[in-house]
């Protein structure tokens, strides 16, 4: 069910946007309006939709119009032209009242700067939205303590924000979102200015929330990383269009144009990055032809170390295939005692020195670490989808990127913002 | 040509010439004005003076303890007893009443026009340049014109002061309301704030500091204006410090004056402290 209908929605910012516009139908480029009228087109012809319940991830690079369009959803931008549809309803077209009443009772944000009022306690804080609407202070209360219980921050109901970590505060933020018990979160980069950890664990906390609660979120990201990982579906932005629309899946295995390839390839244009050097050695390996390498054995070493995965090896290391728990118990059930008669008939393994590029197939279909071997089918690890990920995200962010032997260090936690 | 010798412009004579078509068209105008400021002041001014000095001087140093600590407390208290022993306690009322009348107008009119300010760059564009005359203009004169429309005394002692000291108030209410973060606006607007919602829960209580900054910098340019104020027949503090001056009596003069600043010293630090309280919650 569509929540939310996007069309045609453009933004021009400027003295004289409808110029703009004009200009934009008439097949000019933002670059040729920014010379020619000093107009900057933040989003041009965006038309997509967003499901009820869906975590919707808004990705792209910065001053690709990916705040503006989440800020048009609101209206916190007002746009130059086009529909926004909630619940078939036009945005667009309310009046003040309407909007603010959409606002308090529809939508609630939050903001990569957390955006919380420094004079106000974390509770009063969560409660502002209750607050602007007019919600007595019992009922505020109450509500806000489930929100802050949700997000783990009971216990801190009366502290001030700039005691708090900034973890700490956008939970605060969360909490905030939370309480107004919106239909639609939007939700600004509002993890980008965590450290990695932190952010990894908010992540997981949002989807935590999401299981019950089944909120329609609008994420914008510039992370792939976070866009793969919390995403139902994913819009990718260039220059203020969107390019792509789809699952991550979709998206992964057939990117739309050059620039969504990008994303994938990072900015190592001589395919530096081989499969070899993300390789890590994370998954059991179990030697074909011992006792260990057994399939009853197997299975207990993958059981008790809660894995679906066991790589098999000779005992030179060289690779011989891929069993799971599933392809295990069939085959014991068949009665067989070979292990080679549990392989997974689809695995392969890559080359050490094939480009991430080369992989990417491979890695974005199989649900299992793809294994690396070299020339001489020496097994040298895995690629996950995971490390995979997170080294694109790197080379994309202009970084270095992880190799077998430099593991990035996680930042410590950041220090409490001094007002 | 041009003989500079001669006046072309007689931009003096037109200004006398406005300002007796002032007085004499507007006058309802103008007491209109004088009303109000009259009632605060005499208000204002009896009760000080009524009151016994032990009491006013245990509540300015209840003030100062409450606000800042026992140090300001016991500076105050010592500040006002030396003043009353100079003997110039009555006059030190009626300076006081005069500055707390002239601050209370610079308020009410400062802070909104201040807020209004801080929310509109075209009225704040507007502004600007009047308050930077109302800053340079010398005092003396505005004086004249204050006189012939409102006649010597008190009230227009106050007038003249209000002109001098409303500035620092609006600019800093300006300013402590543009410094707001945006985004914080921007949060406030996104959970359904109205404007007056965003003024009154997140713009002005984030402003506050800045404002009492301002405030503490209208009640310095207020005293700062006691002694011209007297030159046009406005009591208090002005009157020892003028008076001394004419007839060449030094240490009269250096009593008013050192009362001036011992009384601008102590309202200084009260209200300084005033500013960090809020600040630090």
């Amino acid at each position: 069910m569509v929540k939310i209908a996007v069309k045609n929605l453009f933004k021009v910012f400027g003295d004289d946007p409808r110029k703009g516009l004009e200009m934009i139908k008439s097949g000019k480029t933002k670059e040729e309006i920014y010379e020619q009228e000093k107009l900057t087109v933040g989003v041009q012809d965006a038309t997509f939709d967003i499901n009820k319940g869906e975590i919707f991830v808004v990705m792209g690079l910065s001053g690709s119009g990916k705040s503006t369009l989440v800020r048009m959803l609101n209206r916190l931008i007002e746009p130059t032209a086009g529909e926004v549809l909630v619940d078939g309803e036009n945005v667009l077209t309310m009046n003040r009242a309407e909007l603010v009443d959409f606002r308090r009772s529809k939508t609630s944000m939050v903001f990569q700067s957390f955006a919380l009022m420094p004079h106000r306690t974390v509770i009063d804080n969560a409660a502002f939205g209750l607050e602007l609407s007019g919600a007595d202070k019992a009922k505020r209360y109450e509500r806000c303590a489930t929100a802050l219980k949700q997000v783990g921050l009971e216990g801190w109901e009366n502290a001030y924000p700039n005691q708090l970590s900034g973890g700490m505060q956008q939970r605060v933020g969360l909490a905030r979102g939370l309480a107004v018990d919106p239909d639609i979160m939007l939700m600004d980069e509002a993890f980008s200015a965590l450290d990695p950890l932190i952010r990894t664990e908010m992540q997981d906390e949002l989807l935590k929330i999401q299981d019950h609660d089944e909120r329609t979120i609008v994420f914008i990201s510039h992370d792939l990383d976070e866009a793969l990982r919390i995403g139902d579906r994913i819009a990718i932005m260039e220059g203020g269009r969107v390019v792509q629309v789809g699952t991550p899946e979709e998206i992964l295995q057939n990117p739309a144009d050059e620039y969504v390839r990008a994303f994938f390839r990072g900015v190592d244009p001589t395919g530096v990055i081989a499969a070899g050097d993300i390789a890590r050695d994370s998954q059991p390996t179990v030697v074909w032809h011992t006792p260990q390498g057994s399939i009853r054995a197997t299975l207990e070493l993958l059981n008790t170390r809660d894995m679906e995965f066991a790589y098999v090896l000779d005992s030179e290391k060289r690779y011989y295939g891929i069993v799971s728990t599933d392809t295990l118990r069939e085959a014991l059930e068949r009665g067989s005692t070979k292990i080679n008669d549990a392989f997974i008939t689809e695995a392969q393994a890559v080359q050490v020195t094939e480009s991430l590029q080369d992989i990417l197939p491979d890695v974005a279909s199989r649900t299992w670490p793809i294994p690396v071997v070299d020339e001489n089918n020496v097994y040298k690890g895995v690629v996950s989808k995971n490390r995979f990920l997170r080294t694109l995200q790197r080379a994309g962010d202009g970084t270095h990127f992880e190799t077998q032997e430099s593991q990035a260090n996680p930042q410590p936690e950041q220090e409490p913002a001094h007002a | 040509m041009l003989d500079f010798d001669k006046q072309y412009i007689p931009l003096d004579n037109w200004i006398n010439d406005f300002i007796d078509w002032l007085v004499a068209g507007y006058r309802w105008f103008f007491q209109g004005i004088k009303w109000p400021v009259e009632f605060t002041l005499t208000g204002i001014e009896h009760g000080l003076v009524a009151i016994h000095p032990l009491i006013v001087i245990a509540f300015f140093t209840l003030v100062a303890w409450r606000l800042s600590g026992v140090k300001l407390s016991i500076f105050t208290l010592v500040t006002l007893v030396f003043i009353g022993l100079l003997g110039l306690w009555q006059a030190t009322m009626i300076t006081l009443a005069m500055v707390l009348c002239a601050v209370v107008f610079c308020t009410v009119v400062g802070i909104p026009l201040g807020i209004l300010a801080g929310r509109s760059n075209r009225f704040d564009s507007a502004l600007r340049p009047v308050l930077d005359a109302m800053q340079t203009t010398p005092a003396f004169v505005y004086l004249v014109p204050i006189v012939m429309l409102f006649s010597i005394g008190n009230v227009a002692g106050v007038l003249a002061t209000i002109v001098f000291a409303l500035p620092p108030i609006i600019r800093l209410t300006s300013l402590g309301i543009r410094q707001v973060h945006p985004e914080l606006v921007e949060a406030a607007l996104a959970f359904g704030a109205t404007n007056w919602q965003v003024l009154r829960k997140v713009q002005i209580p984030l402003a506050l500091p800045t404002i009492m900054a301002g405030l503490n910098q209208t009640i310095m340019m207020a005293l700062s204006m006691v002694v011209i104020a007297a030159l046009i027949g406005a009591g208090g503090l002005g009157a020892p410090v003028i008076r001394g001056l004419n007839s060449l009596d030094i240490g009269l003069a250096t009593i008013g004056g050192l009362s001036i600043v011992l009384v601008a010293i102590v309202l200084d630090r009260i209200t300084q402290s005033l500013g960090k309280t809020k600040q630090n919650n």
